[in-house]
């Protein structure tokens, strides 16, 4: 187990019953690990669900819409309904994940009480609250968020956020966003281990001023070198080389989102994902994963001039 | 091939540094890597989707192989449903994933319930000498009948949680979370004898 850096004493979601407790960062955190080295897949409905555990998901992530829609009709994207979601928990035997809004704390009760197995506080949704994410501590349901650097990752960490996914640009089909957020996020990573291996303490505190998070949490991440939770890609994933070069990056698993059930080979699509996201290391297998999908089949996807709208901005101030 | 391999990797080197013993713990995910371990950890995951990736391969046939010519493993939580005779879901009834049915034992799927249910607390494991174990438990299976070879470790509330046969443990609990390398010496000990 990565060590519980960051972890509270006063997490309001900790609950005690005889000898046993729930909602410790250790089970929150260790429900994360049960998905590394595996795909979760957006979905919208009981059909898609199916499709993807057939495929090989480890988990499903419901939505009112795929991103790409949400980014086409514009308004507020809000939670999925409390019945779609229960339709797709009694559909599949893998975890089901659902989004909630940025900072809207009765969705995520919400999603709680419906017993989804996590919930993400997503940058897809339209933000209820910029300045201020969910207190996580307070849920036994584990979160996971999204972040664009080290320091985004570490505030949500400090929040109570069980796992990280590096966020892309939603609803693109364009890998350019992740690849540019994991790399930097690396580099973040990077820094702190130097300034770590130099014993520079007083160095150590600017840069947790800097990032605007505890000494702690920094120096624990430090000198781990990588995040303290598991740490997934996301955002503009389309294809098996897409996936696997994120995972060559030291991403823990990944995240599709409209990549797959907008494409029009969607079953093949997501067993090919899943392929080269196991087998990342072994350059045969992807070339065969990659031969599963046909590239005219893709979705047509958005390059970064022709988007209005930048959902990877939402909330990363706070 | 998927969920907790390199911290059971850690916990595996973790155990031979406590036994003061020189060995290697590596990823094993190819029918050639099978035949060149002396044991073997089966780590939790997606069950579901270990089954595909298993099927995917000649891995699992490799596997049971070994297992059934007595190479020792420690199965964890998905893990102890691969080594199983028979699995199923309390709503889906039957789930048809793969098994190795080297533990002739009969498994219920995510038995205590969704992740809100997933719970931590001290097991005893009498038969191996381990108490007051820091026991995981992630979407948890459990045990709900054993062959009569199959000897029972520990329970919670009725629920039978670990077994044995022979060098083969199955637990439902996470032990690469705990921090605590026993199982994983115990898989070591039985390799060496």
């Amino acid at each position: 187990m990565i060590p519980l850096a960051g972890d509270r004493r006063d997490a309001g979601g900790v609950v005690q019953e005889g000898d046993s407790v729930r909602g410790t960062a250790r089970v929150k955190r260790g429900f994360a690990h049960m998905l590394k080295g595996g795909v979760v897949m957006d979905v919208t409905n009981a059909e898609q669900a199916r499709i993807a555990e057939e495929a090989g998901a480890v988990s499903v992530m419901v939505l009112d819409k795929l991103p790409s829609d949400v980014r086409k009709a514009g308004g507020v994207a809000r939670t999925a309904g409390v019945g779609a979601v229960r339709e797709i928990m009694e559909s599949v035997t893998i975890p089901v994940m659902a989004k909630c809004r940025i900072g809207h704390v009765y969705e995520a009760q919400v999603l709680a009480e419906t017993d989804v197995d996590m919930i993400d506080e997503s940058e897809v949704l339209t933000p209820a609250d910029e300045a201020r994410h969910i207190w996580k501590w307070d849920f036994t349901t584990p979160f996971v968020n999204g972040a664009r650097s080290l320091p985004e990752a570490l505030r949500r960490i400090e929040e109570g956020a069980s796992m990280i996914r590096t966020k892309g640009e939603p609803g693109t089909g364009n890998v350019a966003e992740a690849i540019t957020h994991i790399k930097k996020l690396n580099d973040g990573l990077r820094l702190a281990r130097a300034i770590y291996d130099s014993e520079d303490r007083q160095e150590m505190m600017r840069l947790a001023r800097e990032y605007r998070v505890s000494f702690d949490i920094i120096e624990k991440t430090a000198r781990l070198g990588r995040l303290p939770v598991v740490n997934f890609a996301a955002g503009g994933i389309a294809t098996p080389a897409d996936a696997a070069y994120l995972m060559s990056l030291g991403c823990d698993g990944i995240f599709v989102g409209s990549g797959i059930f907008k494409s029009e080979d969607a079953a093949n699509r997501a067993r090919a994902v899943v392929l080269a996201t196991t087998f990342w290391d072994q350059p045969d297998r992807v070339r065969e994963a990659q031969e599963m999908i046909d590239e005219r089949m893709s979705m047509p996807g958005l390059d970064a001039a022709s988007m209005e709208l930048r959902m990877q901005e939402r909330g990363a101030a706070s | 091939m998927q969920g907790d391999v390199e911290e059971n990797l850690g916990a595996a080197r973790q155990a031979l540094a406590e036994m003061n013993m020189s060995g290697e713990a590596v990823r094993v995910n190819t029918p050639s890597a099978v035949s060149a371990v002396d044991a073997i950890i089966i780590p939790g995951g997606e069950s579901t989707t270990i089954g595909r990736l298993s099927m995917a391969g000649d891995t699992l046939a490799a596997l049971r192989e070994r297992l059934n010519s007595g190479m020792p493993a420690l199965g964890i939580c998905a893990g102890l449903i691969l080594l199983s005779s028979q699995v199923y879901d309390r709503r889906m009834g039957a789930t048809g994933q793969p098994l190795l049915g080297v533990l002739d034992v009969r498994l219920e799927r995510n038995s205590f319930g969704r992740q809100r249910r997933s719970f931590e607390m001290d097991i005893d494991m009498e038969p191996l000498g381990i108490t007051g174990f820091r026991g995981v438990f992630i979407r948890a299976p459990s045990v709900t009948a054993v062959s009569p070879e199959v000897e029972v470790l520990a329970s919670v509330d009725g629920r039978i949680v670990a077994v044995r046969r022979g060098g083969i443990v199955g637990t439902s609990f996470h032990p690469e979370m705990s921090g605590n390398a026993a199982l994983h010496r115990n898989l070591v000990d039985a390799a060496r004898r």
